[in-house]
């Protein structure tokens, strides 16, 4: 079923494994950062969402 | 309480929002799952090509983050015309939580095309058509990005992102039908209808592929949607429970 001999075969990828690696390596890449940045974004919006909530509630009180 | 109502009660923002956050596990789960089959598939199965060697395996990432850079648009070119027609305001935060994702694809794609190009052609980059109108699609994900963020008033800014995406979309055909209609270095379409060029274990590949990226992107801009919403919606009394109520 599988089409490799050997795993240095398939990481040779017949001589392309610069480029095959590099499109596969550069796009990991990006599908894995691309959530954290979003996940981050998130937190701090929460935050800041919190703090402002919590200013405008102790500035009615006062 | 009919279909009808229902159908409404999801365009709106305290609905939408609770129901994102439920649908995201479920979308990263199918992405994996299907970006594993199609690795498996594509990498590990699917024979050599006989013109291209192994080089050609970087399909299985290059024809999905294309499609998915045009379609991408095409959502968000929806999404501005329904804002822009009917004034709702959960149409330009969809399109906004696209943009960026939808530029990585974009990016991806012609990344990924540069190193597929320069084994085969000898050259990371032509001016063709095929590879200028993709390369316009990320200066108009960009142009659109940078026109928003740089207006204040959130619907003015939905407003003048979605003629800006309306416009702009007229570049999706012509990056679609750019192989047939000019002579273009770039191999014409992999896959079609009736007689596909590729080999059945490598157009599975692709397709598996193809849904994992669809499902990465459904997921990432839900979550993106949801800082949106809770941003923009933050003096609603919906937000102000949700905050109250330890949102993380």
């Amino acid at each position: 079923m599988i089409y490799w001999n050997s795993f240095s075969d398939f990481l040779a990828m017949g001589g392309y494994g610069l480029y095959v690696w590099g499109s596969f390596g550069v796009t990991a890449l990006a599908m894995l950062i691309e959530p954290i940045v979003v996940a981050r974004n998130r937190k701090a919006t929460v935050a800041r969402l919190k703090r402002q909530l919590r200013a405008e509630s102790r500035s009615t009180e006062a | 309480m009919n279909d009808r109502f229902n159908l409404y009660r999801f365009a709106s923002p305290a609905t939408f929002y609770p129901l994102a956050g439920k649908m995201i596990p479920w979308f990263v789960a199918a992405g994996i799952l299907f970006g594993l089959a199609g690795l498996y598939v594509g990498m590990l199965v699917a024979p050599t090509d006989f013109q291209q060697g192994e080089g050609y395996r970087i399909i299985f990432i290059h024809v999905p983050t294309s499609w998915m850079s045009m379609f991408i648009y095409l959502v968000m070119a929806f999404w501005a015309a329904i804002g822009l027609a009917f004034n709702t305001r959960l149409s330009g935060m969809m399109a906004q939580a696209l943009a960026p994702t939808g530029a990585l694809m974009a990016f991806l794609s012609l990344w990924t095309g540069a190193l597929w190009g320069k084994p085969m052609w000898g050259t990371w980059w032509v001016w063709d058509a095929r590879l200028t109108s993709e390369l316009i699609l990320l200066f108009l994900y960009i142009g659109y990005m940078a026109l928003v963020a740089a207006i204040d008033d959130a619907r003015r800014a939905d407003k003048a992102g979605g003629i800006l995406l309306l416009v702009g979309v007229v570049n999706i055909p012509i990056i679609y039908f750019s192989v047939k209609w000019w002579n273009t270095l770039h191999q014409g379409s992999s896959v079609n209808l009736t007689k596909s060029a590729m080999a059945e274990v490598m157009l599975w590949g692709m397709l598996l592929m193809a849904l994992a990226f669809w499902m990465y992107s459904i997921a990432v801009a839900l979550a993106r949607v949801r800082t949106i919403l809770l941003e923009r919606e933050r003096h609603t009394e919906w937000v102000r429970k949700e905050l109250a109520g330890g949102e993380q």
